[in-house]
């Protein structure tokens, strides 16, 4: 898999998983940009 | 001493042609594809009401059969109809959409509701023969209007339609020209709420054997607001359903905290007993419009059902320590916090182990955890997955972390301690409260001890925060002590008052030491 670091990212988050925050701190801690991040519910 | 759970009930209301012309996905569909396939196809995909009877999962929600039935169910369950099975169960019972139309019609006091004469001539005496309807409800239904005016309703006057096997037999007319707040699509949903809201009531009533006049507080915790443009979220459906469910003596207020809302709503009705301001306290919640056929698109194209074809409502009865109804320990509450954080691990941790941990309990002392009930027949076709699973699974990963458990202990405590999901993605409605009913039964025929009800829910849905929300409570065997037999403060103090006057007396030679 290839790094995240310096990619612009669009995160997705669902309430009854991961949620959009804490996929954020992952892609912001490997050097990712977050262009737009929301938390979904699916039910 | 800890209030006490004394009932519950659970509705479900049969709702076809509300699918198709009143879920936010078919509306927003009609809106951005109005020639789609999906809404072409959607009629062929419709239940009947005795296939959603059969449905396995309703007939558990009603409790006529136990969450364990459905361990023993392969899935998919949509095709396994359970047979002689009864509208009619342990909890409530399943509505058809036609009775349900009148019944919405007596939940409307002002005059915006109209049905067609001759759709109200057929189906009012089966409304009437429903042994939750009795005469003062029946009553409030009115005789009806020709389809004309129903139609101009409809058509030129931006009513909402209410239809039934296809057809047009009533409308909802808007309650203001301006106000958004007040358009015939919002009254009509709210009064879907109301009116499921009053069906759990009466059902409550029933179900507890009491005198409505003894219910002093409801408290509505659905996901609804009314109001108008000057207070968009005004309130107060719990004092409007009361009216209407005959609850005379009570009063009310709303809480909202989307899918946390009955868990919020519980916590609040047991402080309120426990604290003695009011005696005995319902929580009611009435079901979503918006959210039938939510899932629809997925269901269509695998060739299923639409399986999110039914309203749910629920009600809980709380009251004061009887010594014998489960205990609502208000000692073990789990919140999360504003700083809690949302990742799943602190979540869960804020929500299970850390209240119980405050009292000196392990997570393998509660024998049942209740979180996200959603039937997974629902869900996972339209790739949402197992969330009662997914939970369970969270929560025995949480108990391993705290070696409560070996890892290869992990699939036997979400045997043991989790559930099959069977409610209906109705928001609030599947959100832990649908164990309730079961808790109750289990802990007084001692087949459990304690159970934790969690309450999850999506705050950032509203745009206000990005928070997450929850919180969570015990349902505990009784300790056998009632209300009436328990020593307040007051009495511990007028007794070691007494104690020791005596003494001093008996010191000062008085000799009276053991008057």
């Amino acid at each position: 898999m290839s790094s995240i670091k310096d990619k612009k990212i669009i995160v997705i988050g669902d309430r009854d998983g991961i949620p959009g925050p804490a996929i954020d701190a992952c892609i912001l801690a490997a050097g990712g940009q977050i262009e737009y991040s929301s938390t979904e519910c699916f039910v | 001493m800890n209030s006490v759970i004394l009932s519950s009930s659970y509705v479900l209301v049969h709702t076809p042609d509300m699918v198709i012309h009143n879920g936010s996905t078919q509306n927003t569909e009609r809106v951005v594809n109005p020639d789609s396939e999906y809404l072409k196809a959607l009629p062929q995909h419709i239940r009947s009401f005795e296939q959603a009877v059969a449905y396995a999962p309703n007939q558990v929600y009603i409790g006529n059969k136990t969450p364990n039935f459905l361990n023993s169910l392969a899935m998919p369950w949509y095709d396994k109809p359970i047979e002689n099975a009864d509208k009619f169960g342990r909890f409530g019972q399943i509505m058809p959409q036609d009775e349900f139309y009148l019944l919405i019609q007596a939940c409307d006091v002002f005059d915006v509701v109209n049905l067609e004469k001759n759709f109200v001539a057929e189906i009012l005496p089966k409304f009437k023969n429903n042994p939750l309807i009795k005469e003062d409800i029946a009553l409030r239904v009115k005789e009806g209007k020709d389809i004309d005016f129903i139609e101009n309703i409809v058509n030129n006057e931006h009513g909402e339609g209410l239809y039934h096997n296809n057809k047009l037999v009533g409308s909802v007319t808007r309650g203001h020209d301006v106000d958004v707040n007040l358009s015939a699509h919002v009254l009509h949903e709210n009064l879907v709420s109301k009116a499921s809201s009053v069906l759990s009531l009466l059902q409550l009533i029933k179900n507890a054997n009491i005198d409505a006049n003894d219910v002093e507080y409801v408290i509505d915790c659905s996901e609804e607001a009314c109001g108008d443009v000057n207070q968009r979220g005004g309130g107060n459906f719990a004092k409007a359903a009361a009216e209407i469910a005959g609850l005379n003596n009570a009063t009310g207020s709303d809480v909202r905290s989307f899918c946390a809302g009955p868990a919020h709503a519980i916590i609040m009705a047991a402080s309120l007993v426990k604290a003695g301001t009011y005696k005995c306290v319902a929580v009611t919640a009435g079901g979503s419009t918006a959210k039938l056929g939510m899932n629809g698109k997925d269901h269509v194209k695998k060739g299923l059902p639409v399986l999110e074809d039914v309203l749910g409502g629920f009600a809980v009865l709380i009251g004061v320590n009887d010594g014998v109804h489960p205990e609502i320990n208000l000692d073990i509450v789990g919140r999360h916090t504003v700083g809690t954080g949302s990742s799943p691990e602190a979540v869960i941790t804020s929500l299970l182990s850390a209240p119980l941990e405050r009292v000196g309990l392990k997570m393998t002392d509660v024998d049942k955890y209740s979180a996200e009930m959603q039937n997974p027949d629902v869900t996972k076709p339209a790739g949402a997955g197992d969330v009662p699973l997914s939970n369970f699974k969270m929560i025995a990963a949480l108990s391993v972390k705290k070696g409560q458990i070996e890892r290869k202990e992990l699939p036997i405590f979400v045997e043991k301690h989790g559930m099959p999901g069977w409610a209906p993605t109705q928001g609030h409605i599947p959100s832990g409260v649908p164990y309730i009913g079961f808790a109750v039964n289990d802990i007084l025929e001692n087949k459990i001890n304690r159970a934790m009800i969690i309450g999850k829910g999506s705050l950032f849905l509203g745009r206000m925060t990005n928070l997450f929300d929850g919180v969570s409570f015990i349902i505990q065997k009784n300790s056998g002590k009632k209300e009436s037999e328990a020593i307040s403060e007051d009495m511990v103090k007028e007794f070691i008052a007494k104690a020791m006057r005596n003494f001093a007396e008996s010191l000062m030679g008085g000799g009276n030491y053991d008057k």
